[in-house]
């Protein structure tokens, strides 16, 4: 059971020496044996009854209800130990789940893994952090052949795995859609139903789909009960959230999305999220949208990408470091 | 296998009847006291699972033998309701016994041999082995 018995004659001579000095370097070295008992598996049970047997070689005298009171200490550590064996097993089990994990959360990188556009005209800057290892924020883009560019924002309600796998099941429906067929509010109703159909009930998804023309300055979109995002007026510098009306994906196969579209103008900014962004917490306290904004505003000398990451850094330091969410944020800035 | 003593398990008292006959036995095959006090720790979780979810039982004893090496073989027999997943009672961390109890995965750490057969609605039957060292 035991890989590496204690040594009981160096127990012994050491007992020994502190029972005749009171030495506190014995008790250091008492202290190595207990680490090193730790690092070898050796059980609880075992050192005391290396004790035991130490303790009758230095008395043999040892009177018998001594001896009977260490057997009954003896009894009382057996279940202690085996539930320190126990843990000890948890923790190697739980370290392997940890690295299963970091392997899937490698492959989810991979398989959702998109292009940032770089488009004439426009600054894109992207950011997007899970909270844990895996992911429930997704963000997509798509490039079209007639240089429009799909840009997809969604979470699934929840993080963690479930939320991570279901992401990688909405990335392979979008692109089993044909490519003529782009329009926002077609793309959320094809999508609902594959959520509807395919996922668990008691898992929801918020999405915004837009559908982004750099030659014509516009951005057409509709949205699934996502976080709404903001639009930046560089004329009159305001913030101006962007409304878009929607049911949650999966809730009804026969949900209807209206689009919307709106024109780009020199200087502003289309700012997307999800609530991890703008339900950062202070302590207990959640910040408020005006928040976030005046942050983005702090930061928007800088281009699309610095801007993002700033703004990431803020809050990731507000947060003490420990997202609570999963946090995602596109800025697309149109040039001066 | 025809053993040699059995001890009723009916009442929790009983627990502390097979204890002691484990003991005993154990003591006389030649086991040191930190075995003896393993046995009779396995013994406690496999009397009490027999008082608390089978109703009644038996704990059996029997010496066993093996190129040279002497051990102690003990099984518990109930007819009780049977165990449905044998996979879950033997994880880590489901103790069937209120969470305190070392429950069967202790059981196995703290014997050599662990064999387990079930059916449900007939009862279980739990065969341990330790050897002498």
């Amino acid at each position: 059971m035991d890989a590496i018995k204690l040594d009981l004659s160096h127990y012994r001579e050491l007992l020994k020496q502190y029972i005749n000095t009171q030495d506190e370097s014995a008790l250091y070295e008492a202290e190595q044996i207990s680490k090193r008992s730790i690092q070898h598996n050796i059980s609880l049970e075992e050192i005391i009854n290396t004790h035991i047997n130490a303790l009758e070689d230095i008395y043999p005298e040892l009177p018998e209800n001594i001896q009977h009171s260490m057997s009954f200490l003896l009894e009382v550590m057996i279940s202690y130990g085996l539930a320190l064996q126990e843990f000890q097993d948890l923790r190697e089990t739980q370290l392997e789940i940890k690295s299963e994990i970091s392997v899937a959360a490698r492959m989810q990188n991979t398989l959702l893994s998109t292009v940032k556009p770089d488009v004439e005209g426009f600054d894109i800057g992207v950011v997007s952090v899970p909270a844990n290892q895996m992911n429930g924020d997704y963000h997509h883009f798509i490039h079209h052949e007639d240089g429009t560019v799909g840009i997809t924002v969604a979470d699934v309600i929840g993080k963690g795995i479930p939320a991570a796998l279901c992401m990688s099941m909405i990335k392979y429906a979008m692109e089993s859609f044909p490519s003529e067929h782009k329009n926002p509010s077609e793309i959320l109703e094809s999508l609902n139903r594959v959520v509807e159909r395919n996922v668990d009930p008691s898992m929801f998804i918020t999405m915004f789909y837009a559908l982004f023309n750099p030659a014509a300055s516009t951005i057409s979109y509709s949205s699934a009960g996502h976080e709404p995002g903001f639009y930046y007026h560089a004329a009159d510098d305001t913030f101006e959230e962007i409304r878009a009306k929607g049911v949650v994906l999966g809730v009804t196969d026969m949900a209807q999305y209206r689009q919307y579209e709106r024109e780009i103008h020199a200087g502003d900014m289309v700012i997307l999220l999800t609530d991890g962004v703008t339900e950062c917490r202070q302590g207990d306290r959640f910040i408020e949208s005006e928040e976030v904004l005046e942050v983005i505003k702090s930061f928007s000398h800088l281009s699309a990408q610095e801007l993002v990451e700033n703004v990431y850094k803020h809050f990731e330091k507000l947060q003490d470091f420990h997202l609570r969410d999963d946090f995602t944020l596109i800025i697309i800035k149109k040039d001066v | 296998m025809d053993f040699r003593t059995c001890v009723n398990i009916q009442k929790e008292w009983d627990i502390v009847g097979a204890r002691q006959f484990g003991r005993d036995f154990s003591k006389k095959l030649g086991f040191g006291i930190v075995d003896q006090a393993r046995i009779a720790t396995a013994i406690s979780e496999l009397a009490r699972n027999i008082y608390l979810y089978a109703g009644s039982g038996k704990i059996c004893f029997d010496e066993v033998e093996n190129v040279g090496s002497r051990g102690i073989c003990i099984v518990a027999i109930d007819t009780g309701p049977g165990i449905k997943d044998i996979s879950q009672v033997m994880e880590d961390g489901f103790s069937t016994s209120g969470g305190l109890g070392a429950g069967l995965p202790g059981v196995k750490r703290l014997m050599d041999e662990f064999d387990i057969t079930s059916k449900t609605g007939e009862g279980t039957e739990i065969r341990v082995v330790k050897w002498v060292r």
